[in-house]
């Protein structure tokens, strides 16, 4: 591994005034995910600044009826906090869906949102990459794309962004508090990811002296009908081709409120109104649910490897709102997709 | 811990200061002098020769390096020892904490739950660790929970089936 200056940050107004001074400093909580791409020689800070004991580590319940999630809860801590499983079993689902338990007992909240793409060509560093080194060009387009995005995509990038807790808080309307060194801000969900554009290199609305403090989830959970389905070449512990989280708020036998989201597909994780919109006020069915699919992959683009995705896809969603709707959500443990 | 308890020492070259760090290995208190890019894994077998838990991949995907700290199961190949400063720190050399067998010890022997034996150190780490969180109770249950520790002699149902026995025991 490269070598760095560390030094730790005692709250977060020291954090940020840190990495003002600093702009080839990274912060490090988890370090999951970042101190594997420094032995990969991807990143490259000067020095690293520990913010695993501030003080952000906490599950509240907000006035508004929600939880804020402190920045530094561990993920395995989050997935099995009491709130969260019996208010957001989604956001426990697909917290339990990725990585193993010893990268969960690790990884923290705000790092989750933060990891970057597992492109295998931004991983090399002998390969052009615009993520990595803008400007180089994109390997993946035209190389080995059997794990790349179908939506949102651009000549610049087709990477996707790997997280499966990122797809439950996208589908629960989540939102990012965020502190810099003026002022502290939130950032909705779907604003906080970005797609890649000509600028890939730029993986969120985050700035660069902006520290992620909490994520915070509005009061309504979907905790009656909802399910986390991931697809992926091997039955745990393997990034998703395709997953999806479904969330239905159903009356009798109308939907009012449909919610579904899709990692694996894209650079953030996805979420198309016009599909939601499709869903709200119809009967739960195979056609109503095939229909919103066809919506949420009507830009869908192939790149050669990957086209099987798009197939994928549709029918995961018909499946995963047939699973939300009938209150029988995919089991992490059994894999058996019924 | 404080920034107080982070003693830099500037070494003779440019390179960036050593940090004295403090960690409670195995019910024995210990401090060592670590540059900050040394990992805990690095630290365990380089730095105090406790060479029992294993570099597999050093990239996080086969739980070889799986120990205990305060408490939890982590790898240690991503932890930087810099920032467990203060932790308590389990590794196999210390899961018994007598003499005899730690039941897991003496489940994988009576199952035959390894072959090679390069991850099993990690995977009893793990199994500690998954005994301990509660979280698992049928075979899937386990099997899914202990997907992060790989094993290419493929000892997988001996493995459930010793995890199940210690469970029994604990």
């Amino acid at each position: 591994m490269i070598n760095f200056q560390f030094a730790r940050a005692h709250d977060v107004a020291d954090a940020v005034r840190m990495i003002a001074t600093d702009p080839t400093a990274k912060f490090i909580a988890g370090g999951t995910n970042l101190i594997d791409l420094m032995k990969e020689d991807v990143e490259r800070p000067s020095r690293l600044i520990d913010i695993s004991r501030l003080p952000l580590k906490t599950v509240e319940e907000t006035a508004a009826g929600g939880v804020r999630i402190g920045a530094l809860v561990p993920n395995s801590d989050l997935a099995y906090h009491p709130l969260i499983e019996q208010n957001y079993p989604l956001l426990s689902s697909a917290i339990l869906a990725g990585a193993s338990q010893q990268l969960r007992n690790m990884a923290s909240t705000g790092g989750n949102l933060l990891q970057r793409t597992r492109c295998s060509y931004f991983y090399d560093t002998a390969t052009p990459c615009n993520k990595r080194k803008p400007g180089t060009g994109c390997s993946a387009i035209g190389g080995i794309n059997r794990g790349h995005a179908i939506l949102g995509t651009s000549e610049s990038c087709i990477a996707t962004h790997p997280s499966d807790m990122c797809v439950a808080l996208a589908a629960l309307d989540a939102r990012v508090h965020v502190a810099g060194p003026e002022s502290t801000r939130t950032i909705a969900f779907n604003d906080f990811h970005r797609l890649p554009e000509n600028t890939p290199q730029i993986d969120t609305t985050l700035h660069s002296n902006e520290i992620i403090t909490a994520v915070e989830l509005p009061a309504k959970g979907f905790k009656a009908n909802y399910s986390y389905l991931k697809i992926r070449d091997r039955l745990s512990y393997a990034f998703a081709l395709v997953s999806i989280a479904a969330a239905l708020d159903l009356e009798g036998e109308t939907i009012k409120e449909a919610r579904v989201a899709l990692g694996g597909v894209a650079h953030k994780p996805w979420r198309d109104m016009d599909a939601e919109a499709e869903l709200r006020g119809r009967t739960p069915s195979e056609a109503t649910f095939t229909r919103a699919a066809d919506l949420l992959l009507r830009n869908a683009k192939s790149y050669g490897d990957n086209a099987f995705k798009i197939d994928l896809a549709r029918r995961g969603i018909v499946r995963t709102l047939t699973q939300a709707a009938r209150a029988t959500p995919q089991s992490q443990s059994d894999k058996k997709i019924r | 811990m404080t920034q107080a308890s982070i003693v830099a020492r500037r070494t003779t070259s440019s390179a960036p200061a050593k940090i004295v760090v403090a960690l409670n290995i195995n019910g024995q208190q210990r401090e060592l002098e670590v540059a900050p890019w040394t990992t805990l894994l690095d630290a365990l077998r380089d730095h105090l020769g406790l060479t029992g838990t294993k570099k597999g991949c050093d990239h996080g995907q086969c739980g070889a390096c799986t120990v205990l700290v305060d408490g939890r199961r982590i790898n240690s190949c991503l932890a930087l020892a810099v920032m467990k400063d203060g932790a308590e720190v389990v590794t196999i050399e210390g899961l018994s904490t007598s003499d005899a067998l730690h039941p897991l010890q003496q489940a994988f022997i009576d199952h035959d739950a390894f072959q090679c034996g390069y991850c099993t150190p990690g995977q009893i780490c793990s199994a500690a660790g998954l005994i301990a969180e509660g979280k698992a109770t049928s075979p899937a249950e386990i099997r899914e929970l202990m997907s992060g520790n790989i094993c290419r002699c493929g000892a997988y149902p001996n493995i459930v089936a010793a995890i199940q026995q210690a469970m029994r025991q604990s």
